[in-house]
C-alpha cells in the first residue's frame, strides 16, 4: 500500500443544522485523522446549505477513508477532493501585523506593495496587511515579514473550488 | 388515544412520541422513568397498546432492546430520562453501533430554556452520544417532534443499521402541535445505495468461476439484511461448492451441518478456516468488516488472494484490508444478483481445482482443532456447552452470551442452524450485555427458550435485570460457566503476562442459587460432570428465570488461538504446545 503523505483539500457540502461541524469535527478527532484547516460557513442561505473547505493530510488509503466517513454522516450531500479535480483553486486571506522603526516598516511596506497585500491599518508604530493568496504564497509573505518586524498574523483558513463550469 | 387523525389532531409532544411509535409498528419499549420524562411516562400510563418492560439499569435497556432486535430484525426501542439516565445508556449504544443493530433510543432532556444552565440532570446528550450513535437529534421545537421521529426510525433500520438517540426537552413533551403520521421519507441528504451496480456483479462471478481456491467469508451483514439473504447465501454456496466460514456475529447464516461449512475464523476460530483464509485464491467477503479479531496481522491475512467485498457501507471498503473488487449494496440484492449473473452465464466453479482443495481442507479438519480433553471429576466448559446444545438442539432456541471465554466456546460449539438465534456482543465486547439481552429476545419470543451463555464475572455486571426477567414472567436461563476466574483475563495473563494473574480471580462471588432465590428466580447447581444432563434438563423444564451456576474448570483455555500480531498459520492448539511467541508489538494489540 501507498505510504506517502499527502496534502489534500476537501469540500464537504453539508445542511446547516446544529451540530454539523461538530460532527465534522468529531469525526476527524475520533478517528485520528489530522485538520491542517478548516472554514466553514452558509454558502446558500435559501437551501440552508454550507461548505466547509477541509486541509488534511495522510496517505492516499487515509484520504480516500476521510472522504468515506465524512460520507457517512447523516447531514453530509457531498464530499469531493479538490487537490484530485484538475486541480482545484485554494485561496486564503491573512492579516499580518508588523511594527518597528521606521527604516524596517517602509521595507515591509515595499515588499507588500510587491506581493500584492493591502495596507490595511496604520499606526505610528505599526501596519497591518491584508493578504489574500494561495496558501503557499502566504506562508512566503509571512517568511519576508519576519525579519522586518513581524507581529502576528490571523489566518482565514483555505476555501477552494474547482476549476469549470460545474458546481461541486 | 384515539385512532382516527385528522390534519386538525393536536396532540401534545408525548402524545406524539407515543403515536409515531405506534405508528412505526413498535409493540415494545424498554426503559427506566425519571423527572425529564415523566410527561411521556404519563401517556404511557393512559396507553394500553405499547407494552413497557421496566429494566433496573438502562444500560439493561439498550441491551434488552440490542436482543430484541436482533432475534425479530426490528428496531428495538428505549425510553430514559436525562442525565444519568441518557449516560448510562452510553454503553447499550456503543455497543449497538459497533455492531450495527437498530436501536431507537428516546432520552428526557431538561426543559429548553434551562439547557446549559447545568440544570439539575442535565447534560450535553447529543454532545456525549455524538459518536456512538448513526446519528442524533435534539428537539428543539414540537414542530418538529414527529418528523424526527420517524426520521429516526428510518435511519436507524435502513442502509447500515445502527442507534439513534432522539433528545426531547421536558417543555416539548408538554407543547400541543398537529401530528404528522409516517409519509415516504425522500430524505434531503441521507440515500444509502441498497441497489449493487451490475458491473462488479458480472466480474465477481467471472472471478468466482475462476477460482482454485476460494472461500467465502461472511458476517452480520448478511443477518442483518433479512433471513433473505441467508436463503440466498445457501443457494450461493450451494450452487458454486465453495467453502464458507463466518465472523462472531454472522452464525446462523449458514447452518452449522451444512457440508460446506468450516466454522467461525479470526482469534478463535477453527484451524480449517483460519487456514484456509490463509491459503486461498478467492476471498468472498460478504458483509463482514475485516475486523482485528479476524485479520490477525493484517500484512499477513490471506497473503495470496483476490478480494472481493460486498458491503451496504462503503466506508467499509479498503480500511483494513486492500480489496480488488469492492460491491456496494444490500446483501440479498447482490447475492440475488450474483446468483441469477451465475446461472445466466452458465458459469461453473473448476470441478478439479475445487476437488483438490476440498482434499486439502479435509487435512486440515482432521487436526479436529476444537479437541478438548474431557475429565470424569470435574465439568469442562467446552463439555458444558456440547450438553446444552445437544439438550435444546430440538427446540426453539436463542442464544445470547457475555463476553469471555465461554462467549468464545459458544462461538466454537454451539451449532447454529438459522440466522438471529444468536446475539453476542462483538465489535464492544461488553460484559453484561448478555443478560439483558436474553430478557429482549425472550420477550420478542415468549414460547422459546432463551439461554444466556455466561461467565460469572460478565454476568454480575447486569445481575440486577433478574428483577425485571422475573417481573415480566421471562423464563430466561442465564448459564453461568463459572469458572471463579475472568477466563480469558486470565488465560492472556498466562500466556502474555508470565503468568502474573493480576486482579482476575472472581474472588468473594455471591452464591449465585441463593442469589436467584433473592430475586424470586430458580437457582440450580451442577458440580459434577455426571449430573450436568438432569441438571440442564431441569433448567429446560422450569417455566420460570433460572440461575445455573455450573462449576467448571478454572484453569481451562480456549483455543485454538491466534496470538495477538500473529497470522493465520501461527495458531496455538493447546497447552501442551509451546508457549507461543508474542512479539513486544503484538503485547500492545488487545
Ligand atoms: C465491560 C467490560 N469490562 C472489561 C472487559 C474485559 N474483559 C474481557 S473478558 C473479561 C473476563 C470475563 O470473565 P467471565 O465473565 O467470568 O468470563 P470467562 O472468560 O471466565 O468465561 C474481561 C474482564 C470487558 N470485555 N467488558
Ligand atoms: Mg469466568
Amino acid at each position: 500500500m501507498e505510504t506517502r503523505i499527502q496534502r489534500h483539500t476537501l469540500s464537504v457540502l453539508v445542511d446547516n443544522e446544529p451540530g454539523v461541524l461538530a460532527r465534522v469535527i468529531g469525526l476527524f478527532s475520533g478517528r485520528g485523522y489530522n485538520i491542517e484547516s478548516l472554514t466553514v460557513a452558509e454558502t446558500d442561505r435559501t437551501a440552508h446549505t454550507s461548505r466547509i473547505t477541509l486541509v488534511t493530510s495522510g496517505t492516499p488509503q487515509v484520504i480516500d477513508q476521510i472522504q468515506a466517513q465524512l460520507g457517512r454522516l447523516i447531514p453530509v450531500h457531498r464530499v469531493i477532493d479538490i487537490t484530485m479535480e484538475t486541480p482545484g483553486i485554494e485561496r486564503e486571506m491573512a492579516l499580518v501585523k508588523v511594527a518597528g522603526t521606521s527604516e524596517m516598516r517602509s521595507e515591509a511596506l515595499r515588499h507588500a506593495q510587491s506581493f500584492g497585500a493591502e495596507l490595511i491599518d496604520t499606526s505610528d508604530t505599526s501596519y497591518i496587511f491584508e493578504v489574500a493568496d494561495a496558501p503557499g504564497k502566504i506562508d512566503a509573505f509571512i517568511d519576508l515579514m519576519l525579519p522586518l518586524g513581524f507581529v502576528e498574523v490571523s489566518r482565514t483558513g483555505v476555501a477552494a473550488i474547482t476549476r469549470g463550469a460545474e458546481a461541486m | 388515544m384515539t385512532d382516527t387523525i385528522t390534519e386538525t389532531t393536536e396532540m401534545t409532544g408525548s402524545e406524539i412520541v407515543i403515536r409515531a411509535l405506534k405508528d412505526q409498528g413498535v409493540n415494545h419499549i424498554f426503559g427506566y422513568p425519571g423527572g425529564a420524562v415523566l410527561p411521556i411516562y404519563d401517556t404511557l400510563f393512559q396507553d394500553n397498546e405499547l407494552m413497557h418492560v421496566l429494566m433496573r439499569h438502562e444500560q439493561g435497556a439498550t441491551h434488552a432492546a440490542e436482543g430484541y432486535a436482533r432475534s425479530t430484525g426490528k428496531p428495538g426501542v428505549v425510553l430514559v430520562t436525562s442525565g444519568p439516565g441518557a449516560t448510562n445508556a452510553v454503553t447499550g449504544l456503543t455497543d449497538a453501533l459497533m455492531d450495527s443493530i437498530p436501536l431507537v433510543v428516546i432520552t428526557g432532556q431538561v426543559a429548553t430554556h434551562l439547557i446549559g444552565n447545568d440544570a439539575f440532570q442535565e447534560c450535553d446528550t447529543v454532545g456525549i452520544t455524538r459518536p456512538c450513535t448513526k446519528h442524533n437529534w435534539l428537539v428543539r421545537d414540537v414542530n418538529d417532534l414527529a418528523r424526527i421521529l420517524h426520521e429516526a426510525f428510518y435511519i436507524a433500520t435502513t442502509g447500515r443499521p445502527g442507534p439513534v438517540v432522539v433528545d426531547i426537552p421536558k417543555d416539548i413533551q408538554f407543547k400541543k402541535v398537529i401530528y404528522h403520521p409516517p409519509g415516504h421519507i425522500r430524505h434531503r441528504t441521507y440515500r444509502p445505495k441498497t441497489e449493487p451496480d451490475r458491473g462488479p456483479i458480472v466480474e465477481a462471478v467471472k472471478m468466482m468461476a475462476a477460482a482454485k481456491r476460494p472461500v467465502f467469508y461472511t458476517g452480520g451483514g448478511i443477518i442483518n439484511s433479512g433471513p433473505e439473504a441467508s436463503r440466498l447465501l445457501r443457494e450461493l454456496v450451494e450452487l458454486t461448492g465453495f467453502p464458507i466460514t463466518s465472523t462472531l456475529m454472522g452464525l446462523g447464516a449458514y447452518p452449522a451441518s451444512g457440508p460446506a461449512w468450516l466454522g467461525p475464523l479470526g482469534m478463535h476460530g477453527t484451524y480449517e478456516a483460519n487456514l484456509t483464509t490463509n491459503r486461498c485464491d478467492l476471498l468472498i467477503c460478504l458483509g463482514a468488516r475485516f475486523d482485528d479479531r479476524v485479520t490477525g496481522r493484517v500484512d499477513a491475512f490471506s497473503p495470496s488472494s483476490k478480494k472481493i467485498h460486498l458491503d451496504i457501507d462503503p466506508s467499509q471498503i479498503n480500511k483494513n484490508i486492500r480489496i480488488d473488487l469492492p460491491i456496494i449494496g444490500d446483501a440479498a440484492r447482490a447475492l440475488r444478483g450474483i446468483i441469477n449473473e451465475w446461472k445466466e452465464t452458465g458459469a461453473a466453479s473448476d470441478p478439479e481445482a475445487l476437488a483438490s482443495w476440498w482434499d486439502q481442507i479435509a487435512e486440515w479438519r482432521a487436526k479436529k482443532s476444537l479437541n478438548f480433553k474431557n475429565s470424569d471429576t470435574v465439568i469442562k466448559p467446552q463439555y458444558a456447552i456440547d450438553r446444552l446444545y445437544e439438550l435444546t438442539k430440538d427446540r426453539e432456541t436463542y442464544i445470547t452470551t457475555e463476553v469471555g471465554q465461554h462467549q468464545m466456546w459458544a462461538m466454537q460449539r454451539f451449532k447454529f442452524e438459522e440466522p438471529n438465534h444468536w446475539m453476542t456482543s462483538g465489535g464492544l465486547g461488553t460484559m453484561g450485555y448478555g443478560l439483558p439481552a436474553a430478557l429482549g429476545v425472550q420477550m420478542a419470543h415468549p414460547n422459546a427458550l432463551v439461554v444466556d451463555i455466561a461467565g460469572e464475572a460478565s454476568v454480575q455486571m447486569t445481575m440486577q435485570e433478574m428483577s425485571s426477567a422475573v417481573q415480566f414472567d421471562l423464563p430466561i436461563k442465564i448459564f453461568i460457566l463459572n469458572n471463579k476466574y475472568m477466563g480469558m483475563v486470565r488465560q492472556w495473563q498466562q500466556l502474555l503476562h508470565g503468568g502474573r494473574y493480576s486482579h482476575s480471580y472472581s474472588e468473594a462471588l455471591p452464591d449465585f442459587v441463593k442469589m436467584a432465590d433473592a430475586f424470586g428466580a430458580v437457582g440450580i447447581r451442577a458440580t459434577t460432570p455426571d449430573e450436568l444432563d438432569a441438571k440442564i434438563m431441569e433448567m429446560i423444564d422450569v417455566k420460570r428465570p433460572v440461575l445455573f451456576d455450573c462449576l467448571v474448570d478454572p484453569y481451562e483455555n480456549c483455543y485454538p488461538m491466534i496470538p495477538s500480531g500473529a497470522a493465520h498459520d501461527q495458531m496455538i492448539l493447546s497447552d501442551s504446545e509451546d508457549e507461543p511467541e508474542v512479539t513486544e508489538a503484538g503485547k500492545m494489540l488487545v
